[in-house]
């Protein structure tokens, strides 16, 4: 983080979904993801804004936290950040945001920030809500008492704002008070800690004693004096901390009486009677089914319709491209392999758009919880926790943010488990591998009027993905062997529309990142394998019309086709591939084939537009065809019948079900475990594993 | 008695705990002596449970349910 100096850093704390991120986007203008789910934060992001009187903030959101003390690691990226020692990037103000209706609670946090002596403002978000609810909030009662500004907003509404921007600006300038004497009741702890940690507030200070293990701020030389200490005065840390509570909460509530009514004690009795439905011990279990069921359909049957119309868009470009370039090689590569790689991709865009809408409405709707409170019970069987099924679901989509969503698992164990099996659910990257493979080998048939084979084909992929998972976790629980102290606690947030504002976001935040991220990779990697196939290193290569031209002297006929796939073959990328092939083969791979998997190493999503560039040299035929098409054409050389046959599709599928093809997943695997041993053994095993069961299922069906 | 002995709809005031036992996240969410609980939902096998403490809903295992006492009203 590198910061102007004349700035203000103000940090934005508080508990889970009260809608920090919300107010974050509304104050910076940017779009970082918000739902109705206590955790979607988890990293901590910064942006600027300009103050009234033309100085420059920068804000910082942050995941919830209930309390300055963490239990998971998201919650740490809290205590941290307000620990930082580093004084340029140390806030200068702290905004705590706490909603309307657990204000109490709210208010607990913000008492620990201001004990940590910074200015604080405590803005209460949600105040659309507070006439349905019948609550009624004295801002200026708080205001007295716990001497720190406070400002009643609406992110939905945008009210409040203004007055918010200004009390950041005010609140610069003068110090706020300490609200508890922590001192007087520990002494003799507290003198000892100031001597360690001289120029620390007393708060700041037994936060460094009674987190030692979770902060990484600490000098060496301050963690040895803090262990000495420990190791000649036996406190009992968790104890002072009960007493903190209880003496905190004390304060609250004296607060409270006098400035805080609520008349309406719940809310609607239509949302607590679905809140009943959706957890109950049987309906609920039948509703998530069913839900999951109608997602992975849609996925399949709502897409078909916009990809194709966007199918016959890129065809058309492609034709375009072609008619009006001079022909040759380069119009080949432009038309077959980089137009129609991009649109292989964006063909793909209905169907994750269509993921991640549903995925942004469980989050948004509050449902999510749900499903976590009634999973919870059947997840420990695994090793996981009810919290794993949000990595596992929003793995569907992407697996990058799955990975990150676990950190607000507390226990070690269940979150390093999620962590390295939520790879094999099946992600948006797979969906253009399998959607196209599945229209070439699985028929086109449907059985009792609605279910469609292809369709099924594809919900069976998804059910082996969460299958695998949850197979791989079993095993993982039995082996791993760590005492942490399984612990689970979950705020279930009240039921609510889902703003249709924050789903569209989501859907088309996310969309365009795929799309934008795949794209480039395609771009690039379409242009190297040109490169690499249009030239080649030996005299075969050079010769080839020549060698060609004599070895068929008796047909007569068009030989370019064969010339140009000769020609491939010699290419350095087709050295590459015949290099490979061996290895490949007992899978019923070619070294085409295994070309497009080595350039999807890096991400899954790139294999349909490098086998569509492959394809593009080697043929010299001009026709417009989409990829499919093309790939129904290709002929196995060593057959002569097609190459994508029932095996050789069925291997490919498990394959890319099961292989650990994504660079940036196995980068956050690293940064999230702090070792490359787990990113390691997951890309040997889910490799291996995809290996064997491509080669078990070719060779039990050839 | 205890937090999971609550039936669906019941009420109790929690009594004092032992903190050792009882993660201090739960106390710091309101779980703490005096304060009443609802029993709102039990997920099958009871376990996990669904509590409204200190005006928030939250869901919790039965083993640490377990551990905090409560006389019913
Ligand atoms: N009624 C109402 N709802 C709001 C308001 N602000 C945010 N929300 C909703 O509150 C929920 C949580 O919003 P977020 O901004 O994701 O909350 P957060 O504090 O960043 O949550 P975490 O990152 O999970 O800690 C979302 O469903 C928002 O739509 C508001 O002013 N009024
Ligand atoms: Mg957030």
């Amino acid at each position: 983080m590198t910061k102007v100096k004349d700035g203000i850093n103000v940090a934005v704390v508080g508990n889970p979904n009260t809608g920090k991120t919300s107010l974050f986007n509304a104050l910076t203008g940017l779009k970082q993801k918000v739902g109705n789910y206590p955790g979607i934060t988890v990293e901590k992001k910064t942006g600027s804004l300009k103050l009234a009187g033309g100085r420059k903030a920068f804000v910082t959101d942050l995941p919830g936290s209930y309390s300055i003390n963490p239990s998971s690691a998201d919650e740490n990226i809290v205590l941290e950040t307000l620990l930082q020692r580093e004084k340029s990037n140390q806030p200068d103000v702290v905004v705590v945001v706490a909603d309307v209706m657990n204000l109490k609670r709210n208010l607990f946090l913000l008492s620990q920030v201001m004990d940590l002596g910074f200015r604080t403002i405590l803005a209460i978000n949600m105040s659309d809500q507070l006439e349905k609810r019948g609550i009624e909030i004295n801002t200026r009662k708080i205001e007295e008492a716990f001497g720190c500004a406070v400002v009643m907003i609406s992110t939905k509404k945008r009210s409040g704002l203004k007055a918010l921007k200004d009390k950041i600006q005010e609140s610069h300038q003068h110090a706020m008070p300490f609200i508890f004497d922590l001192e007087h009741q520990d002494k003799e702890i507290y003198d000892e800690l100031h001597k360690i940690f001289p120029e620390a507030s007393s708060y700041q200070a037994w936060l460094c004693l009674s987190q030692l293990d979770n902060i990484r701020i600490l000098r060496q030389e301050e963690i040895d004096e803090i262990n000495r200490f420990k190791s000649n005065h036996r406190t009992d840390i968790k104890s002072i901390q009960h007493k903190e509570t209880i003496k905190r909460y004390r304060f609250i509530n004296q607060v409270l009486k006098e400035s805080y009514s609520r008349k309406i004690e719940n809310a609607s009795g239509l949302k607590e009677r679905i809140d009943r439905i959706i957890t109950h011990r049987f309906y609920g279990y039948a509703i998530f089914a069913v839900l999951l069921l109608l997602i992975f359909q849609s996925v399949y049957s709502w897409a078909s319709y916009p990809m194709d119309l966007i199918d016959m868009w890129f065809a058309q470009l492609a034709q375009l491209a072609r008619t009006t370039l001079p022909p040759g090689q380069f119009t080949n590569l432009l038309a077959d392999g980089i137009i129609a790689g991009l649109g292989g991709i964006a063909i793909f865009i209905p169907q994750i758009a269509i993921l991640f809408f549903f995925i942004a409405l469980l989050e948004e709707s509050g449902y999510m919880s749900r499903v976590v409170f009634l999973m919870d019970r059947i997840m420990r069987n695994f090793g996981l926790s009810g919290k794993s099924v949000v990595p596992l679901i929003s793995g569907t989509a992407c697996a990058i943010p799955a990975i990150m969503a676990a950190r607000n698992i507390e226990s070690w164990k269940e979150r390093l488990i999620t962590i390295l099996v939520t790879p094999f659910t099946t992600c948006s990257a797979r969906l253009p591998i399998y959607t196209i493979i599945i229209a070439i080998v699985i028929p086109e048939k449907t059985f009792a009027g609605i279910v469609n084979l292809q369709g099924l084909t594809l919900f069976a992929l998804y059910f082996l993905g969460f299958a695998v998972a949850l197979l791989s976790s079993y095993f993982l629980n039995f082996i791993l062997k760590f005492k942490t102290k399984s612990f689970f606690v979950i705020e279930m947030p009240e039921l609510s529309r889902p703003l249709l504002r924050n789903v569209g976001q989501t859907v088309y935040q996310k969309t365009q990142a795929f799309v934008v991220g795949a794209g480039k990779i395609i771009f690039a990697i379409s242009i190297v394998l040109w490169v690499m196939s249009s030239y080649g290193p030996g005299k075969e290569f050079k010769n080839a019309e020549q060698i060609v031209t004599e070895e068929h002297k008796s047909e007569d006929g068009n030989l370019e086709n064969k010339i140009a796939s000769y020609k491939l073959e010699n290419s350095y990328i087709g050295i590459v591939g015949k290099s490979i092939e061996p290895v490949l083969r007992p899978l019923g791979f070619d070294w085409k084939i295994g070309i497009a998997i080595i350039c999807s190493f890096a991400a899954r999503e790139v294999f349909v537009g490098a086998l569509s560039t492959i394809y593009s040299v080697g043929d010299s035929d001009d026709n417009i065809e989409t990829i499919k098409s093309r790939l129904e054409r290709e002929v196995n050389p060593i057959t002569g019948h097609k190459m994508y046959t029932l095996p050789l599709g069925l291997s490919l599928l498990l394959f890319y079900a099961f292989a650990m093809q994504c660079m940036s997943t196995l980068a956050i695997v690293k940064r999230e475990t702090n070792s490359w041993k787990w990113p390691i053994l997951q890309l040997v095993c889910m490799t291996g594993l995809a290996y064997i069961s491509s080669l078990i299922i070719y060779n039990l069906l050839k | 008695m205890n937090i999971a002995d609550l039936k669906e709809g019941e009420r109790g005031i929690v009594e004092d705990i032992v903190h050792e036992d009882i993660p201090l996240k739960l106390v710091e969410m309101g779980c703490l002596p005096g304060n009443e609980v609802l029993m709102m939902q039990r997920a099958p096998f009871k376990d996990p449970i669904c509590i409204k403490i200190n005006g928030s809903v939250i869901a919790l295992r039965k083993n640490i349910a377990k551990r905090i006492m409560i006389s019913k009203i």
